[in-house]
């Protein structure tokens, strides 16, 4: 009896299925600890963009310190201030030129919601044309925050992987630490 | 004070032309009238005693609802009296908008106002932007915010809002936050 039912474990651990699974899951390691941003730096939060890049904040301690100035080298856009319906169309096109898969997070308010302008220049929400993964609050969010929401991204990768993102449920991030996934 | 001396030699200059002279904490604003704005412009910029060399701003202001005068004192005493607020007359179409000249004397160091008004359709400014190049923007500007047209003015189109929009955002009839469908978005796929 017990040799038998060990046996079934193996033979269902040990399944056709086991080393796809796994390669599944190396790559997604490696995707979740090599996230490269494309940095829409539009205004003022690309100053706490910057924070975040740089020694302080030191976001190549997750891996993602390599700035991407050419949104074919990316897989994630940090659309980083307000967006004007004129500037809607740069950044749709920007994210359309980068490959598959891709992430996106909305940092601040005015990204997120159209924030203190509200006014007729302004997209209230960048998700009215492209599809958001974290949204982050704040005016502008400290780079904390931020290291936050690219975590949160990282916990997306590893539970979801490449998959058609904008099928995801998106995450809103209004405090750096309570927020689970 | 050479902008006192400039509305001296305004009035001396173009009789006709200086509506009024006022004087605001000091800032002089010289009320001209409009055809008559790139003469009088010429002169203040060409004077030798002047010498009004720069344009620092060229701005529009829609006057679509403004109190008399009689009642602007009443209304800044007491700005939440509605009765006071609703006696606030309607402005004559064809005095809608105002155009503000915020000059520059790197001479004196020391600033004049120019100030014409313009109805709400039909009637043209003449445009300083030969006069002054820093006018050029300036003047498209308050095209674009206001739909106030400039005549003679070199390149004519918008500044800030795409070309392909229909409607002037800064009017006091324009809702706060626009009309939609005039600026498409590009498709969510």
């Amino acid at each position: 009896m017990e040799k038998r039912s060990i046996g079934m474990g193996l033979e269902k651990t040990m399944s056709d299925s086991f080393i796809t699974t796994k390669v599944n899951e190396a790559i997604r390691w490696c995707q979740k600890n090599s996230v490269w941003p494309q940095p829409m730096g539009i205004s003022c939060c690309a100053i706490e963009m910057m924070a975040f890049a740089s020694s302080r904040f030191d976001v190549s301690r997750f891996g993602s310190e390599v700035f991407r100035f050419s949104p074919r080298q990316a897989d994630l856009m940090i659309v980083a201030g307000t967006t004007t319906y004129k500037m809607a169309h740069v950044v749709r096109k920007i994210y359309d030129q980068m490959p598959d898969p891709k992430w996106v997070i909305a940092m601040g308010v005015c990204t997120s919601s159209g924030g203190m302008y509200r006014t007729y220049s302004v997209v209230q929400g960048i998700d009215q044309f492209i599809p958001v993964d974290v949204y982050v609050g704040g005016c502008p969010p400290r780079p904390d925050n931020l290291i936050n929401a690219l975590m949160m991204i990282q916990k997306k990768i590893e539970r979801e992987g490449s998959k058609e993102h904008h099928q995801a449920q998106p995450i809103y991030l209004d405090q750096p630490p309570t927020i689970s996934v | 004070m050479i902008a006192q001396r400039a509305a001296e030699k305004l009035k001396e200059r173009f009789p006709d032309s200086v509506l009024s002279v006022s004087e605001f904490r000091e800032q002089l604003l010289v009320q001209v009238e409009t055809s008559a704005i790139r003469d009088v412009c010429l002169f203040l910029r060409d004077d030798e005693e002047l010498q009004f060399d720069m344009a620092i701003d060229v701005l529009g202001a829609d006057r679509l609802v403004v109190e008399s005068t009689s009642e602007k004192a009443d209304y800044i005493n007491d700005p939440f009296d509605r009765q006071i607020r609703s006696k606030k007359q309607e402005i004559s179409m064809n005095e809608r908008f105002e155009v503000i000249y915020v000059l520059y004397s790197n001479k004196h160091k020391e600033y004049v106002r120019l100030k014409v008004r313009v109805a709400e359709s039909g009637q043209k400014v003449p445009s300083v932007a030969q006069v002054w190049k820093s006018a050029n923007w300036a003047e498209r500007e308050a095209y674009d915010m206001f739909g106030i047209e400039f005549e003679g003015h070199p390149d004519l189109r918008r500044v800030y809002m795409p070309e392909y929009f229909e409607h002037f955002p800064l009017r006091k009839d324009f809702p706060l936050m626009g009309i939609p469908g005039s600026l498409p978005l590009p498709d969510k796929q």
